[in-house]
């Protein structure tokens, strides 16, 4: 290859910017993806109700978000920089979470002294 | 000026969190060892992150503040298969068949680092393949539920609200899956071309190798199976 500036500039910013990792860890992940996937699945399957369906769908639900973003979105190779501006932004979610949670029980609870218990279902 | 993207030697950078606060501080760039295309997508995704959190807060608002009973997802979504009822079958195959699309992209990035030409546009066909093959489940489970009378405003089974919920969610779930495998095909052509090793600029690449471009689709992927993954716990398990 002749080496333009170009050529030579890019190579550089390719190396420099870039990840490797060996492919036995995305398949590690995969595999591990497949199995909490098959878990949730079971948590239905089961028909396991209360507590436990919902302690095990989150759990479940956290642990295959964290591989995804981790390991497949190389988040826990990048610099605290991108970290911190990517991840800690949605933490605001919980506030709209907590605001509407209470939301909501006000308007359940308005709609039953005002329309009566098991208002909106079809007739 | 061997270095034209940066303003500093990527080597002498700091870590932990002095790294952090100077990275923050400094001058120019503050994702170092990131590319402008990389902190984009990061940021496109964070915004997105939000529209969908925003419809699935919706969601939980209109299933807690129904007085109506929210119809059963696990009998709703289950199909008919060899005699018997399978509860929510088609949405752990849909399931499956996301995270099979999330492993080729993965691999398809690895292939990229090594510059496998080849393997990395195969692998990006057949993650394309794997998600045309959700959306077409989508469209079935969609025709499936209005053919059973499941409506925006109403459905046979409970609460009104269900409808409205499902479709929102879903189909920007979907959509973004389409746009998605519109775009793993034209990257993934691209690639096969042999377009990014040539010594040549275009919107997508810088040249020479320059195969970026597939590990940013690949983020843009991976967030869509991240998505689904809060979906399926929320809308279908819940």
């Amino acid at each position: 290859m002749t080496d333009t500036p170009h050529a030579l500039a890019t190579r550089h910013v390719a190396h420099d910017e870039g990840q490797q990792h060996p492919i036995k860890l995305y398949f590690v992940v995969w595999v591990l993806l497949f199995i909490l996937s098959a878990g949730s699945y079971w948590v239905d399957y089961a028909q396991l109700q209360g507590l436990l369906r919902w302690s095990l769908i989150l759990i479940f639900m956290v642990l295959k978000a964290g591989l995804i973003i981790a390991v497949f979105m190389h988040m826990a190779w990048e610099r605290l920089a991108l970290i911190y501006a990517i991840l800690l932004p949605p933490l605001a979610l919980i506030g709209l979470l907590a605001i509407l949670i209470i939301e909501s029980d006000y308007t359940a609870g308005t709609r039953v002294i005002e329309l009566g218990q098991g208002a909106g279902a079809p007739e | 000026m061997d270095h034209p993207l940066q303003g500093q030697d990527q080597t002498l950078l700091q870590q932990g969190h002095s790294g952090f606060a100077a990275d923050w501080s400094s001058d120019q760039r503050a994702f170092k060892k990131v590319s402008w295309g990389k902190a984009m997508m990061w940021i496109l995704l964070l915004s997105d992150t939000f529209i969908f959190a925003c419809f699935l807060v919706a969601y939980l608002t209109a299933r807690s503040s129904t007085n109506a009973e929210w119809p059963n997802a696990s009998e709703v979504f289950a199909l008919h298969i060899g005699g018997r009822d399978l509860p929510l079958i088609l949405i752990a195959i849909m399931t499956f068949v996301l995270i099979s699309s999330s492993g080729t992209m993965a691999m398809a990035v690895n292939c990229a680092y090594r510059k496998a030409r080849k393997a990395t546009a195969a692998l990006m066909f057949a993650t394309a393949a794997l998600g045309a093959c959700f959306v077409g489940m989508q469209a079935f489970e969609w025709s499936k539920l209005i053919s059973e009378g499941v409506r925006p405003w109403g459905n046979p089974w409970g609460a009104e609200q269900f409808g409205a919920s499902f479709f929102m969610i879903t189909g920007f779930h979907g959509t973004h899956v389409t746009i998605g495998v519109i775009f793993l095909i034209i990257v993934a052509l691209k690639v096969w071309r042999g377009e990014f090793d040539r010594d040549q600029r275009s919107w997508m690449s810088a040249g020479n190798g320059d195969y970026e471009a597939v590990e940013i689709m690949g983020l843009y992927w991976h967030f869509v199976d991240l998505v689904w993954v809060f979906i399926f716990a929320f809308f279908y398990l819940w």
